[in-house]
């Protein structure tokens, strides 16, 4: 959580996340225009055309040429940043495969929002929720702060020689990156310092002239996967370790793999990623206030999956309510399920209840933050509904 | 001969034009070069983990983007103030069709790459069916032959003509059959100061089947029959063509495929061997191929 200093500026989100991908220092920059992502990518073209930023940006055909560009200066050896959203993140796809595949230690900022049909340029997370398997890593973000500074912890995991694992910075459209608020900018020779230039052993060169993007055939390719997994579960460490170092160095944590709000003692714990924290935080502390032991586990690493850090988290909560904006349609929603799974072999016997909410833009309040702590309430007695859309206008259906 | 960039020992089919066009631009380009291949034919036989014909570096990453990722790699080696050659090569498939947008998007901003494409008119990897580029009438596995059809409905789309529209600066066709056309091309390009597009003919002995040991007779017929002109753009000029002497009838080049029999078993057909001819008559015009 962030603290007020004397060195905050109140800016967009936009502006504060692009001046991190400047303190980044990337070589490569490429992008393609899309709603609510547009004024990280402009405040970045703008920085470069100021001579502020010292990166070659390219202006591109479609966000899946925005990632493809990335692929080939990456392996060139570039330091390589992008962002998108949505529609912008589902035609990068195979794109997104292709560069965990290739361990390209890519960043890039998602300003999450909803996927059409129907149309919808809100924020909810269907978009990298369900981007959850293609082997990058996912970190989600609850405020402006720490959109920055988990941009600059991006690079260092990301390009951590035992992981090699691009990462997405999730960050909540609209509510995250048009908000004014009071942030603290990265200073740029500490950025230096926390995160010193990439230069990788293999790159396209043809003084040692290599082979990237070979096929692989029944015989090898499970082992390709099988080294992506092990990198992830790596970064289960790394991530943690960044977080501490950066917390050293610029004085400011958010948990690494996960944090929690008044969750020790508590009865009903809410397990959320985002910016509705900021929400459930000022619900809980109404609800402490009248007595209420309320808590909040943040999953803050979605991929990996803290399984363990989450276990102990949960273990002694009295009954967990997952609340997240996105779905799984036909099944239930990406967070409950995998955290159900986390438990299931556990000696947790917790009973676990998922709403989605939030879902095209649709406002969550501390009023329906009462409302599910309620639900979570009776669903100790006997869970009624595991599953179920908050909010629901029945009228209209 | 010095030692080939393209090492021995790859998969592809004896008798296929693919590796010896790769060679030749290979050869020309040197060692100060990095590939970049969309998938095709080329990958899959060239680059089965953990072995590689490749003796220059060489990307793949989709089959798609082959453009974007070259872009990606361009910038770098400016950024580096290194004088790399970027050499996209890639089949039909992904130059005409998949991959238009990613090579339009690099054609218009101008990066200093080679796009060569090596045209066997066909997804041939994926067992021959049409592309974009395929020929009036070819038959191909989805655009067979049969008792309402005379094979492929519509003439080959025309990706040099779009390639200029986009105003690369240099744009040539070649052919396997014309060695030291193709290697003279491919150094020329390698000069401009921004794109430059060369599309090979490069016949498939699988997807157009025709004997064994005639893969270069078939490319040179297709010259001689001005079905496949060589022309050589310059900022949108056309300032090379390789005259044809006596054009021979096209029906030459058709019969010995048999992914032109039908036309040659059905009386009804003679009516598509003379619009085929008129495609070659209309290049000799539009060309003036005949002296």
């Amino acid at each position: 959580m962030s603290e007020k200093t004397a060195n905050m500026k109140v800016v967009e989100g936009s502006y504060a996340v692009a001046h991190a991908v400047m303190c980044c220092r990337p070589d490569v920059i490429s992008a393609y225009p899309i709603t609510p992502q547009t004024h990280i990518v402009e405040n970045l073209s703008q920085m470069v055309a100021n001579g502020e930023l010292d990166s070659e940006f390219l202006t591109v055909d479609s966000e899946f040429s925005a990632l493809s560009v990335l692929v080939g200066s990456s392996a060139c050896g570039a330091r390589s940043y992008s962002s998108t959203t949505s529609q912008g993140l589902a035609l990068m796809y195979e794109v997104l495969y292709n560069v965990s595949g290739m361990r390209l230690p890519v960043v890039m900022n998602v300003a999450n929002r909803a996927l059409g049909a129907p149309l919808n340029i809100w924020n909810d997370q269907q978009d990298s929720v369900g981007a959850r398997d293609v082997g990058w890593l996912q970190i989600y973000v609850e405020d402006v702060q720490e959109a920055v500074d988990a941009t600059l912890q991006a690079y260092k995991i990301a390009e951590d020689d035992g992981i090699r694992t691009p990462i997405m910075v999730c960050m909540d459209g609209f509510i995250l990156t048009h908000v004014y608020e009071p942030v603290e900018l990265l200073d740029k020779e500490k950025a230096r310092e926390f995160l010193p230039d990439y230069q990788p052993a293999d790159i396209l060169d043809p003084a040692h002239p290599k082979t990237f993007g070979a096929f692989a055939d029944p015989s090898t390719y499970t082992e390709f996967r099988y080294q992506q997994f092990e990198a992830q579960l790596k970064a289960l460490e790394k991530i943690e370790l960044v977080a501490r170092e950066f917390e050293e160095t610029f004085g400011r944590y958010y948990g690494g793999l996960i944090d929690s709000y008044h969750a020790l003692d508590a009865e009903v714990v809410i397990v959320t990623m985002g910016s509705v924290i900021g929400t459930i935080k000022d619900a809980i502390d109404a609800m402490r206030a009248e007595g209420k032991k309320v808590g909040l586990v943040k999953v803050r690493s979605y991929r990996p999956f803290p399984v363990q850090a989450l276990r102990n988290a949960l273990k002694d909560a009295g009954v967990i309510a997952v609340v997240e904006k996105d779905v799984a349609i036909g099944g239930e929603a990406g967070l409950v399920t995998d955290l159900k799974a986390a438990f299931y072999n556990s000696n947790i016997r917790t009973p676990i209840i998922g709403f989605t909410a939030g879902l095209g833009g649709r406002d969550i309040t501390v009023k329906d933050i009462r409302k599910i702590v309620d639900k979570a309430l009776a669903a100790r007695k006997g869970i009624e509904s595991e599953f179920e859309f908050l909010n629901l206008r029945t009228e209209i259906l | 001969m010095e030692k080939s960039l393209l090492a021995p020992g790859h998969r592809a089919c004896a008798g296929c034009a693919m590796p010896t066009t790769i060679r030749l631009v290979l050869d020309a380009a040197g060692p100060n070069t990095i590939v970049v291949s969309p998938t095709s034919c080329l990958e899959v036989t060239t680059t089965p983990f953990p072995e590689s014909a490749w003796c220059v570096p060489w990307i793949h990453s989709l089959f798609e983007n082959a453009a974007a990722v070259a872009s990606g790699v361009e910038v770098m080696q400016k950024r580096r103030g290194l004088d790399t050659n970027v050499v996209i090569i890639g089949g039909d498939g992904s130059t005409f069709d998949i991959g238009m947008g990613s090579n339009s998007g690099m054609f218009e901003r101008g990066h200093k790459i080679l796009y060569v494409c090596y045209d066997n008119e066909a997804y041939m990897n994926t067992g021959v069916q049409r592309s974009g580029s395929t020929p009036f009438c070819a038959h191909t596995t989805t655009t067979p032959s049969g008792s309402q059809s005379q094979g492929n409905p519509r003439p080959k789309k025309d990706m040099p003509a779009i390639a200029l529209a986009h105003k690369v600066p240099y744009v040539a066709t070649a052919s396997v059959a014309y060695p030291v056309d193709l290697r003279r091309k491919v150094k020329k390009a390698l000069q401009v100061n921004g794109p430059s597009y060369i599309q090979v003919n490069a016949p498939c002995i699988t997807g157009w089947t025709f004997e064994a040991g005639t893969m270069i007779e078939l490319a040179r017929l297709a010259v001689e029959t001005s079905l496949w002109p060589l022309l050589e753009y310059e900022n949108g000029e056309l300032t090379g063509v390789k005259k044809v002497r006596r054009p021979k009838s096209v029906q030459e080049y058709l019969k010995r495929q048999g992914r032109f029999k039908h036309l040659f078993k059905k009386a009804e057909c003679a009516d598509m061997l003379g619009r085929i001819q008129a495609l070659a008559d209309e290049n000799i015009a539009k060309y003036q191929l005949v002296d």
